[in-house]
């Protein structure tokens, strides 16, 4: 039925940012055909927010055929955690949480010392969430411009029944003909938004004006200055004796566990000031930002093959 | 130009995506190259710069050697190989770009078959001092084979031959001749020096006898794939929504028909025809979360609604009336195989054509190519990396277009139920 007497005049070609979402909306259209009982994983990130909006874009007026899962590793920054709430009510679609502290209950996550970052452990929680429901296919919002594993990734990465990523026997990705079979116990995660760089999720997040949570946004916050980056001082990371507590403007380019994601200075308080900083910026959004990716060189490598993300 | 001019705004059209494919083995100068791209159109960040140039001190390099830029992963790093296709990114402005890399040695038909699949241009590299060799062809065959339109022959390491224009008119011209008889015909050429930064982003001064655009002059000017030629509308069904238990009694008899527009275009009042069931109808809408538009362009995923209530499924086409593909349960193709475990005539394989699944065997092997001369011999079987003309019996028929028509019509994929692993790329003929 037409909703409306005005139709949209579709350009003779796609603009890059048109490109990109279409090959995403295909891509979640394809695990949604050929997959059994896919998930998508949300974090309340700048990712999987744009994630979300390619979903709408790719399901409705039905409702998305799979729910969201957040792997919350207990040490996530309250605006996101309310957004990513929030944002699941406003869309009508179900939100499961499954949080690292029950791994860790069960014993299934033993930390090194408290203060251990959680990210890489988010990994057995996903596959105990995994098994728990049964998932085949899990949806992800990374990107290959992020890191250089993966840079190598497939858009459809299979996994083994320990979650394991094996870089020297991926399956053949041709054309748009994507392969998500997978026996009982094995799982497919897919990238939808493989293709996009950092600049193009910000230029997303600004034509389809996507609201994103505050943190991202420049604010004041009281931090201290160690090996060389800005940390938070939060309950769970507080500020060392003799360090300086510093109020500064500042705002994240990535949001995650609250041990290992350092903002970057900047009075950047709108989208248009973030791209626009975001063009000139001279770091990497993980080297400026994930405290967990600089202990070794191949350290993303590593952690894909223990089945994170 | 700094970044912040390159800033993309109104002003600037968006000249859309450009995905390329660079062939070429790391002597060629492939990765300095690929380096070169991305350091000069200001992509590399201070961190990962930083990084290289630590690397390139401690083995006792004076220049910053950009090739490391592309260095891979631990494994590949531990046993001096290049695994896999590796996808890097970059942008203008105006324009961003894929580059897909593949490697130059190990299982190279399989990385550059997978990674030319995707490429509407393919940057194919000689070192001029060694001018066209058996992997010039080879490249520029597959290259052919997997249907790129448009082909950049790079002359690299300009700078070791004295920046020759006799050397490179040379090349040209051997290069020329067996792209004929390949039937090559937007062949571009250019000299070049990636290390030294000549004719790739900035001309340099050094080839000043060259009058033709730069490396990424080309690359910013090359049409993408669909908008050479009017194509065939062809949309392969991916998914239907039928939200029937929605609150909105509006929505009780919504019947959409989601995918991707494969090739050509739609609009709205159109005559349609589905297939396999052969039933005609008219587009009554081409909608995208709720809003309607006017017509659907190739690459672009909407929702169709038909005028009439038709059965329509994942797997099924949607075409215009009078554009028929063909109906086929054999066809021909030139088949690349992909598996270490060869081609078993007697097994049954799945054959995933678009959005449909049909079972398949192999009916024949007309002639395998010998890729590096392009002879055709005789094959009993097909081991990884052979390419051969075969043909498929097929269980269920699928809508198929020659490949050379229509890449997404005339593609499919081979998988192996046993492993459910991908082991062959068709090309239909």
């Amino acid at each position: 039925m037409r909703t409306e007497t005005l139709s949209k005049v579709t350009p003779v070609k796609l603009s890059h940012l048109d490109w990109l979402e279409s090959e995403a909306i295909h891509i979640m259209r394809e695990v949604a055909g050929q997959c059994s009982n896919p998930v998508l994983l949300f974090s309340g990130g700048k990712d999987s927010i744009c994630m979300l909006r390619v979903a709408e874009k790719a399901f409705r007026p039905g409702r998305f055929p799979f729910p969201l899962l957040h792997v919350d590793t207990g040490h996530n920054y309250r605006e996101v955690t309310d957004f990513r709430d929030r944002r699941a009510r406003e869309l009508g679609e179900r939100l499961i949480v499954r949080s690292v502290e029950d791994s860790m209950a069960r014993g299934t996550v033993v930390l090194k010392s408290p203060d251990e970052p959680r990210n890489k452990h988010q990994s057995v929680t996903l596959l105990e969430a995994i098994e728990e429901f049964g998932f085949d296919a899990c949806i992800g919002g990374a990107r290959r411009d992020e890191e250089k594993a993966r840079a190598k990734e497939r858009i459809f990465s299979f996994r083994d029944e320990f979650g394991q990523w094996d870089p020297k026997n991926q399956r053949p990705e041709l054309w748009d003909l994507y392969n998500a079979r997978s026996f009982k116990g094995e799982n497919i995660r897919v990238f939808p938004i493989s293709n996009w760089t950092e600049i193009d999720v910000w230029q997303y997040i600004e034509r389809e004006h996507l609201e994103l949570p505050s943190i991202y946004f420049a604010h004041r916050r009281p931090l201290v200055r160690r090996s060389g980056g800005l940390l938070p001082v939060t309950e769970v990371t507080p500020a060392r004796s003799g360090e300086t507590i510093e109020n500064l403007m500042v705002r994240f380019r990535t949001v995650g566990d609250i041990t290992c994601t350092a903002p970057v200075e900047s009075d950047a308080d709108s989208v248009a000031r973030i791209i626009a900083e975001t063009a000139i910026t001279t770091i990497t959004e993980r080297g400026a930002t994930r405290l967990d990716d600089q202990t070794s060189d191949a350290s993303m490598e590593q952690r894909k093959k223990e089945g994170y993300f | 130009m700094s970044a912040i001019e390159r800033l993309p705004s109104a002003a600037v059209p968006d000249n859309g995506l450009l995905r390329f494919l660079t062939c070429g083995s790391v002597d060629d100068g492939k990765s300095t190259l690929i380096g070169r791209l991305l350091f000069d159109s200001k992509t590399i960040l201070a961190d990962t710069l930083h990084a290289i140039q630590r690397t390139s001190a401690k083995r006792g390099l004076d220049v910053v050697d950009l090739s490391l830029l592309t260095d891979g992963l631990q494994a590949e790093r531990e046993q001096g190989i290049t695994i896999d296709v590796a996808y890097r990114y970059f942008t203008t402005g105006t324009r961003k770009y894929i580059i897909a890399d593949a490697p130059g040695h190990e299982q190279y038909t399989r990385n550059m078959v997978t990674a030319a699949s995707t490429a509407d241009l393919a940057i194919i590299l000689i070192d001029a001092r060694k001018g066209v060799l058996t992997q010039t062809r080879r490249h520029s065959y597959l290259a052919h084979l997997l249907g790129i339109p448009h082909i950049v022959v790079a002359v690299n390491k300009m700078d070791l031959v004295d920046y020759s224009p006799a050397t490179f008119a040379q090349i040209r011209s051997d290069y020329l001749t067996f792209a004929a008889g390949l039937g090559l015909t937007d062949v571009r050429f250019i000299p070049m020096s990636a290390l030294q930064g000549d004719m790739i982003v900035e001309r340099g001064e050094r080839l000043d006898w060259y009058n033709g655009p730069t490396l990424l002059e080309i690359l910013e000017s090359a049409p993408a794939i669909h908008s050479a030629h009017a194509e065939k509308f062809r949309f392969p069904v991916q998914y239907v929504c039928r939200p029937q238990d929605s609150a909105n009694p509006e929505l009780h008899d919504y019947r959409g028909f989601m995918g991707r527009v494969e090739s050509g275009e739609l609009c709205v009042g159109d005559a349609v025809t589905v297939l396999p069931s052969g039933r005609e109808t008219r587009v009554k809408d081409i909608q995208v979360l709720g809003e309607s538009l006017d017509r659907a362009v190739a690459e672009q995923s909407v929702t169709i609604l038909l005028e009439d209530e038709i059965d329509i499924s994942r797997g099924d086409m949607i075409v215009k009336s009078g554009e028929l593909p063909k109906v086929a349960k054999q066809i021909d193709a030139m088949l690349c195989w992909l598996s270490e475990s060869p081609l078993d005539p007697r097994r049954k394989y799945l054959l995933r054509h678009t959005t449909r699944d049909s079972k398949a065997m192999l009916a024949g092997i007309a002639f395998r190519v010998d890729i590096n001369s392009m002879q055709h011999e005789v094959a009993e079987r097909l081991v990884m990396n052979d390419i051969a003309r075969v043909r498929f019996k097929l269980a269920q028929p699928i809508f198929a277009d020659l490949y050379t028509e229509s890449r997404g019509t005339g593609a499919f994929i081979v998988i192996d139920e046993s492993s459910n692993n991908t082991v062959g790329a068709g090309m239909i003929v």
